[in-house]
């Protein structure tokens, strides 16, 4: 299958890894990838700090970036839920029934990683070696917007070598929320601190979501604790092979 | 329109407010306590009804066609309450309101009112009101009198003591009741607030209610409450003043079905509540003789205008969200200055009270989508926080704020990939100062909110569309070669 990448604007920036592991994973799963270059940000931080005036344009681009896309994988959640449950909307409020249109015809083939894996390719087992042991924290919108459950999990449960524990208080947010955790730096912190409770006590190495955001805040509180736990994200994990093992194993 | 609203117009941000109130281990432990015991009961109780969606999108259909046809279903409660004996006034603000029934309690020669639970009465201020006019209110509802006693502000929607755990009672009731002893079992205080209310419930000639439901084709008004103290409010006195917001209406009697089955559920965890208590104007020889009902706009009106707001005006008052909510959950509801608190308070009070705190309520959210995923009729909070974000946007945007300035800077920069490739350049050479042994702990200005308590790494050397750019060629020349 031919798929198109929307890698977004701070896994482009900030994570790296987690887009040439979706792009490794793929490949190695026989598929074509590609990266329109001209892609950027799906408008999510702007929209919902409410400056939805400057989102506008920014959805427009995705549109029309991706309108002719077979299908489109998105590694994060948040923006997967940003396009479907604004975009419409969005579009709408243009009044432009070309727009409107193209959105409503692009939603259904804009994908998560792991609905793309498991809904789309129907694949659970991707051929992962990842000998850690992990625990898996849903992120606020893979659970009430995208509705992912148990996806995410059942993907990793095919891991080999992975020692999977299961994170108590798994649907509590992490107090990131974008700009929240700035605005609201305390009260965010309060909700952090719950969240690293949780993670620490399941003694596991590794922290992994399907959102890069939420795990930046994690990792952010972890590594100030210098607790030593990782955060990796999902694609990291099922990219990683025995023969190829993840960028991040490759280093230590 | 003046909105007033007593003290709440003085409340500091919800930063502030918060920063405070994260110090108070007691306060955080019982609100963490009493949150987790409600949800947990409610949780069971929503399970086991098997049409619990179907009842959510049935009760959200109602209140949408009630508040399109509003006016009409307003006036028809007007001429059934009126038919059966009961007086209805029209109040547009909160002075309105309080000149109206302070002059109702004057009239019928009161010095004294026993009320139950209405938070309609605290949003416009009335015991201020009551007491500048020399009338005393008793507040009955169990929760609402230890806010009273304790000279304290409620801290929840529908358990307005919810901060307060068992010996804090025992403390207030002690001093305010003049008891030598007293234990803090559940038992003790009951009987003691029981002792303390009989008193009251036989003497004063004046009961005052809020209102659960107002029925259109019926006249009727609803109150539901778990204590009783309710229902002796609105039998015992002589005369029934109650007071509700216009958006408190449905169309009938037989719509209480899906709210009785969705409202307990959601606030208690109960099946059903206790005291469901119903009345209909007056009856000769039996309960109140005399039953006025004020009508209130202050702001709703203003609400129902806005197409992408106006689903606020669906709320049933059930605290669901609140309970669930991981910022309530922290900070409790003193942060949100206001007596609604929690995200429902988060978008209530900046629509109904143009208050300079309240500018800020709409940031106390993650946007996590926890409220909208229990909320029995459907109030998509997240989606009306951004439009109110929105609208404060828009508002301070004539004034430079380096916010505002930075969001279109980075909306520039996300108008083509070729910028964004350059200001990732632009980052990686410019974030050097902040970056200190392959860390950044210390950020500038706002942003150092964040670093107060997180590391970041610093920015990768590669970005993920410069490595594209070579995994292509490399691609390609393997193909070729
Ligand atoms: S917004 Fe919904 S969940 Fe919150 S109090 Fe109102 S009805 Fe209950």
């Amino acid at each position: 299958m031919r798929i198109s990448l929307f890698i977004t604007c701070y896994n482009d920036t900030l994570f790296p890894e987690t887009g040439k592991s979706v792009v490794r994973l793929l490949e190695r799963l026989g598929h074509e990838i590609e990266f329109p270059l001209e892609q950027t940000c799906c408008g999510q931080m702007h929209y919902n700090t409410g400056y939805q005036q400057e989102a506008m344009p920014l959805m427009q681009r995705f549109v029309e970036i991706f309108k002719d896309a077979e299908v489109v994988c998105i590694p994060s959640s948040s923006c997967v839920a940003m396009i479907r449950d604004h975009y419409p909307k969005m579009a709408e409020a243009t009044g432009d029934p070309g727009l409107i249109k193209a959105v409503d015809r692009l939603l259904p083939r804009v994908y998560e990683l792991s609905e793309l894996l498991v809904n789309k390719l129907g694949i659970e087992d991707v051929n992962a070696y990842y000998p850690h042991r992990v625990t898996y924290h849903a992120s606020c919108h893979s659970l009430r917007s995208l509705h992912l459950g148990e996806l995410p999990l059942r993907l990793l449960r095919k891991v080999r070598g992975i020692d999977l524990v299961e994170l108590n208080e798994i649907d509590q947010c992490c107090g990131f929320g974008g700009t929240f955790a700035i605005k609201n730096g305390d009260v965010s912190a309060a909700m952090l601190s719950e969240k690293l409770r949780c993670v620490e006590n399941t003694r596991a190495e590794v922290c992994t979501a399907v959102d890069n955001s939420c795990l930046m805040h994690i990792f952010g509180g972890l590594h100030r604790q210098r607790t030593g736990i990782k955060t990796v994200h999902l694609a990291e994990i099922l990219a990683s092979t025995e023969d190829q093992p993840s960028e991040d194993e490759a280093q230590s | 329109m003046t909105i007033r609203v007593g003290e709440a117009a003085e409340a500091p941000s919800f930063q502030k407010a918060a920063f405070k109130l994260l110090d108070d281990a007691q306060l955080r432990k019982n609100v963490r306590h009493a949150t987790d015991v409600i949800s947990g009961k409610r949780a069971i109780v929503v399970k086991e009804q098997q049409d619990w969606q179907q009842l959510r999108a049935t009760a959200s259909a109602i209140k949408q066609h009630t508040l399109a046809h509003l006016d009409e279903y307003l006036l028809k409660f007007e001429a059934a309450c009126t038919a059966a004996g009961g007086h209805v006034h029209w109040a547009s603000d909160a002075d309105e309101a309080n000149r109206i029934i302070v002059d109702l309690v004057k009239q019928y020669g009161g010095k004294e009112v026993i009320k139950v639970k209405t938070m309609t009465s605290d949003e416009i201020g009335l015991n201020k009101a009551f007491e500048a006019n020399g009338i005393h209110p008793h507040e009955t509802d169990l929760a609402d009198m230890i806010v009273q006693l304790g000279h304290d502000k409620p801290s929840h929607i529908v358990a307005p003591a919810l901060h307060r755990n068992r010996q804090q009672v025992r403390e207030i009731f002690m001093r305010e009741m003049g008891l030598s002893e007293l234990t803090d079992e559940p038992q003790d205080l009951t009987n003691a607030a029981r002792q303390y209310l009989r008193e009251k419930f036989l003497k004063v000639k004046i009961g005052f209610s809020g209102a659960n439901y107002l029925l259109a084709d019926t006249g009727g008004v609803c109150v539901v409450e778990s204590e009783g103290n309710g229902r002796m409010c609105v039998t015992l006195p002589d005369i029934l003043i109650t007071l509700a917001g216009i958006e408190k209406i449905i169309p009938s009697f037989r719509d209480l079905e899906v709210f009785l089955q969705l409202l307990p559920r959601s606030a208690t965890g109960e099946r059903m509540n206790p005291y469901n208590s119903l009345w209909t104007g007056v009856h000769k020889g039996e309960g109140p003789q005399h039953f006025h009902v004020v009508l209130l706009d202050n702001g709703r009106t203003r609400i129902l205008a806005d197409p992408e707001a106006r689903q606020t005006l669906h709320c049933i008052r059930c605290g669901a969200c609140l309970n669930t909510c991981p910022v309530y959950r922290q900070t409790g509801g003193h942060a949100y200055g206001s007596i609604y608190s929690g995200p429902i308070g988060a978008i209530v009070t900046p629509q109904l009270f143009d208050m300079e705190h309240s500018q800020s309520l709409p940031y106390a959210s993650s946007l996590c989508g926890a409220c909208y995923e229990v909320c029995p009729v459907k109030i998509n909070i997240p989606e009306v926080l951004i439009h109110l974000r929105g609208r404060i946007v828009r508002e301070q945007q004539s004034g430079a704020n380096i916010e505002a300035i930075g969001m279109k800077a980075m909306a520039r920069v996300f108008s083509s990939g070729r910028r964004l490739e350059a200001a990732q350049r632009l980052g990686r050479l410019g974030q050097w100062p902040f970056v200190s042994e392959g860390w950044i702990k210390h950020l500038p200005g706002m942003l150092g909110n964040w670093t107060a308590v997180r590391d970041m790494r610093p920015l990768p050397k590669q970005s993920f569309r410069s490595w594209w750019r070579e995994h292509e060629k490399e691609k390609k020349e393997g193909a070729d070669g």
